[in-house]
């Protein structure tokens, strides 16, 4: 079933967001501005806008913020024509006072994140922000870790609790193509007419735009990409390769393809710090099913600590590390140059950053 | 007769869990609990173990000519809020495990002998329990503008009341680690993770400290605490040395100091995985004993 009936689906851009990861969370007013201008130029009908961690994120455990977000949104919102700006918020992090300031700040899509079998905990903030008049969108996290049925029965949770679209999100970049599609048709099943079904992929595995294809063809309503891939890990789906796909195959997302390629480039590209690689340390995120936010955190513990970052990740992988959990890779950190330095009094080596040993638990 | 009597009132978990902890008490002696439904597994346990057991709330309870001295509430918030003046009439003090955050907020290893005389008194959460006192044991040493916690506890152990009202448990906690922890601001975090077996209730504080602050001094003084709320909390322990960062551009002119956690339940009915809720029912049996000690001797003085 087509969005609606001009578009056959909705793509909202990430790269405000899940780009603060990317960005450690020092976004400026004038990255918005630009950023939210180039993209709404383009027909990109929603822009999110948050900390990556969502409302409240700003904090010793993800990192504080350069801006308050709630002024990265107001100035969003004065910038944006015809997209609606989105913020993400996480139960147990964010409050529900800050859905009231951010409605009041002018965003109009409340997007709400729980691990994928906690939907329980955003039951009340779904109803706030459907009182408040705002759009809703839920986000099972870590889809990958469980099964289709899992995620359909907390989806169900969602929508009972006035969740307008849940999305299957692909924190870790580790779900490999029709994983991600039975994902969504399992939530398009259960849901039926009661709440439409979203992709959010990361480009750990490099399948970012061949996921969100299948998720679309499994019923998706809703695809989120991040332009320049503009986000956490290897970055999210690239919106403008998105669009280019999509057009070759006859779906309308509404966005102009040859205008979003422009502003990846002129735009978007000069706010980032570094391009969004597939390198050693993302496709170990896609490889050992690690929630993608934690590289930058990683890559601090590792150069403070001489230690390998990618075996960070893969003890964050063994211990099923949830999002939210960056905490952990300090500990993880100081233990592994406390095991390393017992065996080798002499040399800590902070150049060894070959992972020793293999324990993905993607898949599970 | 040399011990307090109390009654627990909520026959589920907690209130199974707290009952063993208080049979083994040498100061209170748990004689009643009172439930709102006969047939539940807490209430056939609690009269297995000798307690009187009542099913049809505390009015009875509190109708009788011998009233107990001491009561737990270990029902949720709304129902401590009608039940609390109805102990505070008969001068009875209740240890309120549930969140509704009535009386004064008590952590044992901080600030018990502050309240010995209240006649209400709130536990906070147990992400309060577990990291209030490390802000504490901080802020005792040099200024704290800023602490911040997070709690991971598995999803296992957190019950529907936490679920249902998740921004209680982050306000309730951010308070406490102003008011009792001695930060002049405060943030909480919690973390579900559903990872099997059950992970044990994990705990990061971390605070904002002078960059020339003693840093040999702070970890002495937050040794001394893990052990001192380890006296009550035995599961309650340290998972690694503090860690220091140096201050950086995004955090302010600050360091900073984290202390991880974690905390195993002692497995009296709870799993041991459910430090998180131990350390509420050990909290309040150590805050029960200390108004027990008082009753007590009040009572030999008279």
């Amino acid at each position: 079933m087509p969005y609606s009936s001009d578009l056959d689906i909705r793509v909202t851009d990430s790269s405000l967001r899940d780009g603060s990861h990317a960005k450690q969370h020092q976004f400026t007013v004038d990255h918005v501005t630009s950023m939210v201008a180039a993209l709404d130029a383009a027909g990109v009908p929603v822009i999110e806008v948050a900390h990556g961690d969502g409302l409240g994120g700003s904090s010793f455990n993800y990192g504080f913020s350069h801006t308050p977000e709630q002024e990265l949104i107001k100035a969003a919102v004065k910038t944006a024509h015809q997209a609606k700006i989105a913020f993400l918020m996480l139960p147990g992090l964010g409050l529900q006072d800050d859905i009231r300031e951010a409605a009041d700040n002018g965003a109009s899509v409340c997007r709400i994140a729980t691990h994928c079998t906690e939907a329980d905990i955003a039951v009340q903030h779904f109803g706030l922000a459907r009182e408040l008049g705002l759009e809703t969108v839920g986000f099972l996290m870590m889809s990958h870790s469980r099964p289709p049925e899992v995620l359909a029965a907390q989806a169900r949770i969602m929508a009972d609790a006035g969740c307008q679209c849940v999305y299957v999100v692909d924190s870790a970049g580790a779900l490999v193509m029709e994983q991600a599609g039975d994902r969504i048709a399992a939530l398009v099943a259960e849901l039926g007419d009661d709440a439409q079904v979203g992709f959010h992929g990361h480009e750990n595995l490099g399948l970012g735009v061949a996921n969100s294809v299948l998720a679309v063809r499994a019923g998706a309503q809703q695809i989120d990409g991040s332009t320049r891939r503009f986000g956490a890990g290897a970055g999210n789906t690239p919106v403008e390769a998105f669009a280019a796909v999509a057009e070759k195959l006859g779906i309308r997302t509404g966005i102009d393809v040859l205008k979003i390629i422009d502003a990846a480039e002129d735009v978007v590209r000069p706010v980032m710090d570094g391009e969004c690689l597939l390198d050693r340390m993302s496709l170990t995120m896609g490889y050992a099913g690690v929630y993608s936010s934690f590289l930058k955190h990683a890559d601090r513990q590792a150069a403070k600590y001489g230690v390998s970052g990618a075996e960070i990740l893969l003890e964050a992988g063994r211990r099923e590390l949830v999002g939210g959990q960056e905490d952990q890779l300090i500990e993880i950190a100081a233990a592994l140059a406390a095991k390393s330095s017992s065996r080798n009094p002499s040399s800590r080596n902070p150049s060894s950053r070959n992972p020793s040993s293999r324990n993905p638990s993607s898949g599970k | 007769m040399t011990k307090a009597t109390a009654a627990i009132v909520g026959s589920g978990n907690i209130g199974t869990d707290l009952m063993y902890k208080l049979l083994r008490s040498e100061t209170i002696e748990p004689r009643w609990m009172i439930g709102v439904d006969a047939q539940s597994p807490g209430l056939k346990r609690a009269a297995e173990e000798g307690l009187h057991t009542g099913a049809e709330g505390v009015d009875p309870l509190l109708a009788q000519d011998v009233k107990p001295d001491l009561v737990f509430e270990a029902t949720s918030a709304y129902v401590h809020r009608a039940n609390a003046p109805k102990y505070a009439q008969l001068g009875i003090q209740a240890v309120d495990l549930t969140p509704a955050a009535l009386g004064p907020a008590v952590v044992p290893a901080v600030n018990l002998g502050e309240h010995l005389d209240a006649l209400n008194v709130s536990l906070i959460t147990c992400g309060g329990q577990a990291t209030i006192p490390v802000v504490h044991a901080v802020s005792r040493v040099t200024e704290v503008a800023y602490a911040e916690i997070v709690a991971s506890v598995a999803s296992a152990s957190a019950g529907p009341g936490t679920r249902a009202n998740i921004d209680e448990f982050t306000l309730t906690t951010s308070r406490g680690i102003e008011t009792i922890g001695g930060a002049a601001r405060g943030k909480a975090v919690i973390i579900l993770n559903p990872a099997e077996p059950p992970m044990l209730m994990q705990d990061t504080v971390f605070c904002a400290i002078p960059a020339d602050a003693d840093r040999a001094a702070i970890t002495a003084s937050v040794r001394a605490t893990v052990e001192r709320v380890a006296s009550y909390v035995p599961g309650y322990r340290l998972r690694a040395e503090p860690q220091f960062d140096e201050p950086t551009a995004a955090g302010g002119a600050l360091a900073r100091v984290a202390v991880f956690i974690e905390v195993e339940g002692a497995g009296d009915f709870l799993p041991p995985y459910s430090g998180n809720l131990d350390i509420m029912t050990a909290a309040a049996t150590k805050v029960g004993e200390g108004f027990a000690e008082r009753i007590v001797s009040r009572r030999a003085a008279s």
